[in-house]
């Protein structure tokens, strides 16, 4: 074993460790609360001392994607044996299903409009950057910067006229508006981010390549494209990430036909008062294509985080 | 010329520009750059230009038939001469003051220990970065859960902790403790943040200079003083400088969590103007509040850039 100065000792390392994980486990609670409380029946979600020990049933999420409604006194005699079980699991509570819920449609909505927003502000993102990069653009540290200090903006403060804009051009509420919306944000962060990436990217592949005959574009999407794949593609899952998380807008600029999950999700209501294990069986479902995200980002998460401000 | 590209491509004749196909390398830039700019100036300037315009008028959204007059900066001075926005700018102070101290406190710490490389330090720093990566409204909102009195996780911790009884206050109720009800949250959720930066500012800290400064039987003290926060500092302050224009914003979380209450005591900036711009439609003094808000940050902003260059040059 080599002997270090630098290198702390096994008793440090120990102690260190103990707190983070610590740490680590009081953080993660509140998260693994959502997901339990998601497999708890009502009565269990909100009894008193909060349980750790349940038994698991699906009836938030059959709650989730169902609306209902009280049964009728007559309806309470009728056989349960032939119904479909997410009937009779309502059935139990009293309750009959009348219809689906609009969950999946805000969960679409979140799929379309995140999806379609990452792939514009990636596209154009790429381009932008590479330009950035390579070539002697005007003003290209004033152009920098200002696109960076879009994102300085209260969203609530540009919400303003973007609602008066969408209106006069009928985008209100619509999936186009919003990809639009989300694109615009995206792109500070996409070029910059891309921009950072291509600049690693030593300049002398595209000239041999020059040299051989490519043309710049071919240059570019035969050399610098699969080269900055990995860049481009962390780059992708941020701006999915964003689009995804993002409510300031939504809530303000949709109400039906384009409204994403969060908006949505916290205005989930049962029969009778808020339906906790409905609500957190909606959130896990949102939320944990986030988290396996976050693991195949590790390597980025700090440069993504920081709009490659700081890189290693 | 250190490389062997470099002296082919400054052996290669002029001419090979001439032959290179296609569009010259300004048109390739020019088409490259105009569909960002274009959107952006779309979607971010022309609609902040708007919002100035608007800020000089009594224009109401829901009002379009009255009649749109200029009235000057009556706007500003009624935003300005206002208690109600004073008292809003406090609780936003009050928010981002404890929010920034509480998160530079965990994260340099949490950082700092995660720099002992224990055994799996890589995969209980994803864990603990998990919370910052997810839509804070969704999770405000569960939050909100959280702090039940009773039947609440949090508050059934806390009577744990502490002994008191867990329906005897309400985080999100009492005067007293909502406004560190979302610092509370939000600290959960963005230390990480901090965490992250600090841990690659100690990461960029060569081992050579704590040898050094062990040769020179410099105490570990002296060598936390004098090495590592000096170091770490510019990492610090740029982690600063991105939560604080983040919590300058604030709105998605707070909003779920407490929707400014109780009363108005966790009413921040942006859930003051979301509720002057959209719901009682006054949208010209909103836009002076939003273009109040913007020169604000912009400006509190841009100072505090220059003090972090001058630390960066030290």
């Amino acid at each position: 074993m080599s002997f270090s100065v630098t290198e702390p000792s096994h008793g440090q390392k120990w102690f260190a460790g103990i707190l983070v994980v610590g740490y680590a486990l009081i953080t993660l609670l509140p998260l693994l609360w959502i997901v339990a409380t998601g497999f708890k029946s009502g009565p269990d979600s909100i009894a008193y001392p909060p349980k750790i020990a349940f038994e698991p049933t699906v009836e938030g999420y059959v709650n989730l994607f169902t609306t209902q409604t009280r049964l009728s006194n007559e309806a309470k005699l009728e056989a349960v044996d032939d119904l479909p079980w997410y009937e009779q699991l309502v059935r139990e509570r009293g309750n009959t299903i009348v219809g689906t819920s609009r969950y999946s449609e805000r969960f679409f909505n979140s799929i379309i409009i995140g999806f379609g927003s990452t792939f514009f502000a990636i596209v154009l993102g790429t381009a932008a950057a590479y330009a950035f990069s390579r070539f002697r653009v005007p003003l290209k540290d004033d152009l920098l910067f200002f696109i960076l200090s879009t994102r300085m903006m209260p969203p609530i403060a540009v919400a303003i006229p973007i609602f008066l804009m969408f209106r006069n051009l009928g985008l209100s509420d619509t999936h186009a508006g919003m990809i639009l919306l989300y694109t615009a944000v995206n792109l500070s962060l996409s070029v910059w981010l891309i921009n950072g990436f291509i600049d690693e990217i030593p300049i002398e592949y595209e000239e041999a390549a020059l040299i051989d005959g490519y043309t710049r574009f071919q240059a570019f999407y035969k050399v610098v494209l699969p080269q900055a794949a990995t860049g481009i593609a962390s780059t992708a899952i941020f701006c999915l990430i964003f689009a995804w998380n993002e409510y300031a807008f939504a809530v303000l600029l949709t109400s039906g036909t384009a409204q994403t999950a969060p908006p949505f999700i916290p205005t989930i209501i049962g029969v009778g008062g808020q339906d906790w294990p409905a609500v957190a069986a909606g959130a896990t479902i949102f939320l944990v294509p986030v988290m396996v995200f976050t693991i195949l980002l590790r390597k980025h998460l700090l440069r993504g985080i920081t709009f490659g401000a700081v890189r290693k | 010329m250190d490389n062997v590209a470099d002296k082919v491509a400054s052996a290669t004749p002029p001419s090979i520009a001439h032959r290179v196909k296609g569009l010259s390398d300004r048109a390739i830039a020019w088409i490259f750059v105009a569909p960002t700019i274009f959107i952006l100036l779309a979607i971010n300037i022309f609609p902040l230009i708007w919002t100035v315009y608007l800020s000089f008028t009594n224009y109401a959204v829901n009002r379009p038939n009255r009649e749109v007059k200029f009235i000057g900066l009556r706007n500003y001075e009624r935003i300005l001469g206002d208690a109600d926005t004073w008292a809003t700018m406090q609780a936003t102070a009050h928010f981002l003051i404890w929010t920034i101290v509480l998160q530079v406190l965990i994260g340099f710490t949490l950082a700092y220990l995660i720099n002992k490389k224990f055994k799996g330090n890589d995969l209980w720093t994803t864990i603990i970065v998990f919370p910052m990566m997810l839509s804070p409204a969704v999770v405000g909102n569960f939050w909100t859960f959280l702090y039940q009195p009773q039947i609440g996780l949090f508050n059934y911790v806390i009577s744990f902790v502490t002994g008191a009884d867990p329906s005897s206050f309400s985080m999100i109720g009492d005067i007293a403790l909502a406004p560190w009800a979302i610092v509370i949250v939000d600290t959960w959720m963005w230390t990480p943040f901090v965490m992250l930066i600090c841990l690659a500012g100690l990461r960029s800290i060569p081992d050579s200079i704590y040898e050094a400064a062990e040769c020179d039987r410099a105490s570990k003290w002296r060598q936390f003083w004098t090495i590592t926060i000096p170091m770490v500092l510019p990492f610090l302050m740029l982690a600063v400088l991105f939560r604080g224009i983040e919590n300058f914003k604030m709105f998605d979380l707070v909003v779920q969590l407490t929707g400014g209450g109780p009363g108005n005591l966790t009413t921040l900036t942006s859930i003051d103007l979301k509720r002057e711009a959209f719901e009682k439609w006054r949208t010209g003094f909103a836009s002076a509040y939003a273009v109040i808000l913007f020169v604000t940050v912009f400006g509190l902003a841009s100072i505090y850039v220059k003090a972090l260059n001058r630390v960066k040059q030290r």
